[in-house]
């Protein structure tokens, strides 16, 4: 096959969602033996175009050619008939089902169903590029990399040479995404067309041949990735100049605010989430805390903010003038009352904090309605806070009265962290705030994170992106499995420390 | 003092209208629909089974084709139980309407329709009791192997019932070989855990939720046509079905949506139905009352157990009651 033509090419496609358009004459090419990274600020449509050449949806206007030919892609299974497999970010799993039987569903194959011989050529695909997997392991069983790697194996199962993978790294430890890009350097080097979508630009310079970047829903231009470099290329994505600091200003006067002493939790089905957790967050000083996803953190931030029981334990909340006050035990309201606010993005981020078929006004009035003394409640402050929110973060939405529901993902966050660092706390309980965020909204909350920590604010910052919390924090808790592993200075903490940390109490690498 | 013999069999013919709705449930359940429709559905079954038997006898006059006699009730009970199944698709799956209110109006709907349409027949045979009797048609539909009453108390057990009795067992059986061990089973159960996935996987959403529930509904009517033809020997009253549709959708849970589980436990909530009949309780009835309770306090207590196991494999369909749509943010 000749090396010139593109495994796939893209010509002018153009999507819309009940007349806002996600994607608008997009025109990119796609090469075998090549990694493209696309990139794009949130909602600028990368993952809408994307999902048109995985039959997801369907292009309203242009045309899509497979090793030169036109073909129609109207649903997954054409998708898969032209060699095209995504990962989504959300995982297409079912999770009763083993790792053999989610390879396998939806194959047409000739003959009853096999699973032995389904599991064989599993362990096949396995050995060829160096992945692990247990075909009779139900997924519900299985870690996050696990899963991944099931996706990965279920579209090579499919015979894809071309893959798209939507943010794989996203809730990666640095250990398991190295291994990941060797997979796919190996894939690389064997003649597939590969498309990594991410947000993180050391990801990009690490992996990628070439860069795509979308804006609003535009092509904007590709470069080779070694011809550019993060700041070129954000600007490519923002459509002008921005700066790409993190700012750590010293930590002024701080004093202790929330002493953890002993914490345990056990979740509700008898499962130990905390066990022995201690330590302090300060004021004036962003407290990061490290982990992989799942092994304590929201137990941890929902154990201060009331809404998780207790086993063992105290919380003590530190006044200024030195005395103190036990926050277990309290609920949750009065807890707010005290000044702590808690921002918990989660995995699918409508899940706390944020009401789907509300409008943005709206949303906001769910921390103000119980103020004032009037029967009717003031919605022009929430008013007022919403359009200020959609201003400095820039959020992209028809109007105030949107349904939250109905805007892409980053958005949707945006309002969530705006409207908790609006509330001035003097405690800021944060996770995962730029979840899937692009990097210029990204930036902006640090900065806004800063902002209160400069005005004495307790931050307690739970992130998934190690350069960042290296960067921001000014200590860094790492848990392990529920356990604190260890306390770290932000400025003298490396990345590898951590990543062994998060994986083994102490971190201390175990011999085999 | 309790003579099994002649109660395992009485549980048993109480058992298999509840096995047909429970095994057409468990499909329908698997697609992610969840049909509370089939209480009526299997009314229309019924009903629909009724009317065929009338028809056909009419115009016979007195002698009966024997296979006639049994196709055309059962074509006429598995046409009405099909429809009532595809009006449900068209109103959940491709009008997407929310999947409790219109299975609860469609068992409205289907009990009126049996009430009605029985209503109707009644007063055309003109007869004094408010029924109406098919006892030849039912004579086809009720035959068991003619050797079976000299094998005592084996034949008693197990050879005394009409063939609709073996094929509901089978029909069960078969169910549950198709959802654990072929590529549709997969694709079915797939469906109906997770349809976003399975659609990214090339599964036809639509068509697997359509054939499900029309099947499942077909296998609840028959359900409603052994009531009719055999249990009840041929005669439809208004109202006599009762509330064991509720009981079939009870049964879906306790058995954790294993069809071949419910023949069993199917035979234990037929038990469970009858044994007011069997205790002895003298001229105290309303002890009785309460013996009648047993099944629905047997549900709840297994609902509250199987809530408290917390086994992925025993829970519902997780889209289970979910219209889905492709392009949905």
């Amino acid at each position: 096959m000749d090396k010139n033509t593109p495994a796939v090419s893209l010509q002018n496609i153009s999507k819309s969602f009940g007349g806002v358009p996600a994607n608008e004459h997009v025109s990119l090419d796609i090469y075998r033996g090549e990694i493209l990274a696309l990139l794009g600020e949130n909602g600028s449509g990368k993952t809408t175009l994307m999902n048109m050449l995985s039959g997801i949806y369907f292009p309203d206007e242009g045309q899509i050619l497979i090793d030169g030919e036109p073909v129609v892609i109207s649903s997954p299974k054409d998708a898969f008939r032209y060699g095209i497999g995504m990962i989504h970010q959300h995982f297409k799993l079912v999770d009763v089902l083993t790792a053999a039987e989610n390879i396998v569903l939806g194959l047409k194959e000739k003959g009853r169903l096999n699973m032995e011989q389904v599991a064989g050529r599993v362990k096949e695909i396995c050995e060829q590029y160096g992945f692990e997997v247990d075909p009779n392991q139900k997924i519900y069983d299985m870690s996050v990399s696990q899963k991944q790697t099931v996706e990965i194996v279920k579209v090579l199962y499919r015979g894809a040479d071309i893959l798209i993978l939507d943010e794989p790294t996203a809730v990666l430890t640095p250990q398991e995404t190295e291994k990941l890009f060797a997979v796919l350097r190996n894939m690389r080097s064997s003649g597939k067309a590969i498309v990594i979508i991410t947000h993180k630009m050391h990801e990009v310079e690490a992996l990628s041949d070439r860069v795509a970047v979308l804006n609003r829903g535009r092509f904007v231009g590709d470069v080779m990735t070694r011809d550019t470099n993060a700041q070129e290329m954000t600007n490519m994505m923002v459509g002008h100049p921005v700066t790409l600091n993190i700012q750590r200003p010293e930590p002024k006067d701080p004093k202790p605010r929330i002493e953890v002493e002993g914490l345990t939790v056990r979740s509700e089905d008898g499962v130990l989430k905390l066990e022995d957790v201690s330590f302090t967050a300060r004021s004036g000083e962003i407290l990061g805390i490290a982990g992989i996803s799942g092994c304590g953190q929201k137990e941890l931030l929902e154990a201060i903010a009331g809404l998780q029981k207790v086993e063992k334990g105290s919380i003590r909340f530190v006044e200024d003038d030195g005395s103190r006050d036990e926050l277990i035990g309290k609920d949750p309201m009065e807890i707010t009352s005290m000044g702590v606010a808690l921002s918990f993005v989660p995995e699918d981020r409508l899940g706390m904090g944020l009401v789907g078929d509300m409008d943005l006004t709206d949303n906001m009035m769910l921390r103000s309605f119980r103020e004032g003394h009037s029967v009717f409640t003031d919605r022009n402050g929430p008013r007022k806070l919403a359009a200020q929110v959609v201003k400095e973060l820039g959020v992209i939405t028809p109007g105030l009265t949107t349904p939250v529901r109905r805007l892409s993902g980053g958005n949707v966050q945006k309002i969530l962290v705006g409207r908790e660092i609006a509330s001035a706390p003097t405690v800021l309980l944060t996770a995962y705030a730029v979840r899937g965020l692009d990097i210029n909204s990204s930036y902006t909350i640090y900065e806004l994170i800063n902002k209160q920590k400069q005005a004495g604010v307790a931050v307690v910052y739970v992130g998934e992106d190690l350069d960042v919390l290296l960067q921001l924090c000014d200590r860094i808790v790492v848990l392990c499995g529920g356990k604190v592993s260890g306390i770290l200075d932000g400025k003298t903490a490396t990345k590898n420390q951590i990543g062994l940390m998060m994986t083994t109490v102490g971190g201390t690498r175990e011999h085999e | 003092m309790f003579d099994l013999v002649s109660f395992i069999p009485r549980a048993v013919v109480q058992s298999i209208p509840l096995l047909y709705g429970a095994t057409g449930e468990t499909l329908t359940e698997k697609s992610g629909n969840l049909n509370l429709g089939i209480p009526g559905i299997m009314y229309v079954g019924g009903i629909s089974g009724v009317i065929g038997a009338f028809l056909y006898e009419q115009a016979a006059g007195g002698s009966l084709n024997p296979v006639l006699a049994v196709a055309i009730p059962t074509l006429a009970c598995l046409l009405g139980s099909a429809l009532m199944g595809l009006l449900y698709c068209f109103l959940t799956v491709t009008l997407r309407a929310n999947q409790n209110v219109t299975g609860l109006a469609m068992t409205t709907f289907g009990v009126g329709f049996g009430n009605f349409f029985g209503g109707s027949l009644i007063k055309l045979t003109g007869s004094e009791v408010p029924s109406i009797a098919l006892s030849a048609t039912s004579g086809y539909f009720s035959a068991s192997l003619p050797f079976a009453e000299d094998l005592g108390w084996f034949g008693k057990i197990f050879l005394s019932y009409g063939f609709l009795a073996y094929t509901a067992i089978a029909l069960a059986l078969i169910s549950s070989y198709v959802l654990r061990h072929t590529r549709t089973g997969l694709h079915l159960r797939a469906v109906g855990e997770n349809p976003a996935t399975a659609d990214a996987a090339g599964i036809n959403i639509g068509r697997y939720k359509y054939v499900a529930t029309v099947t499942g509904s077909m296998i609840a009517g028959l359900g409603g046509l052994y009531y009719v033809m055999d249990y009840a020997c041929g005669v439809w009253s208004n109202d006599a079905f009762g509330d064991r549709g509720w009981l079939a959708i009870a049964l879906v849970i306790f058995t954790t949506w294993r069809p071949n589980v419910g023949i069993l436990s199917s035979m234990l909530f037929g038990g469970l139905y009858i044994l007011y009949l069997f205790v002895p309780t003298g001229m105290n009835l309303s002890v009785k009352e309460l013996y009648k309770m047993l099944p629905y306090v047997v549900t709840i207590v297994v609902l509250v157990i199987s809530s408290m196991r917390n086994k992925r494999e025993n829970q519902p369909p997780e889209s289970l009651g979910l219209a889905y749509f492709r392009e949905d943010r």
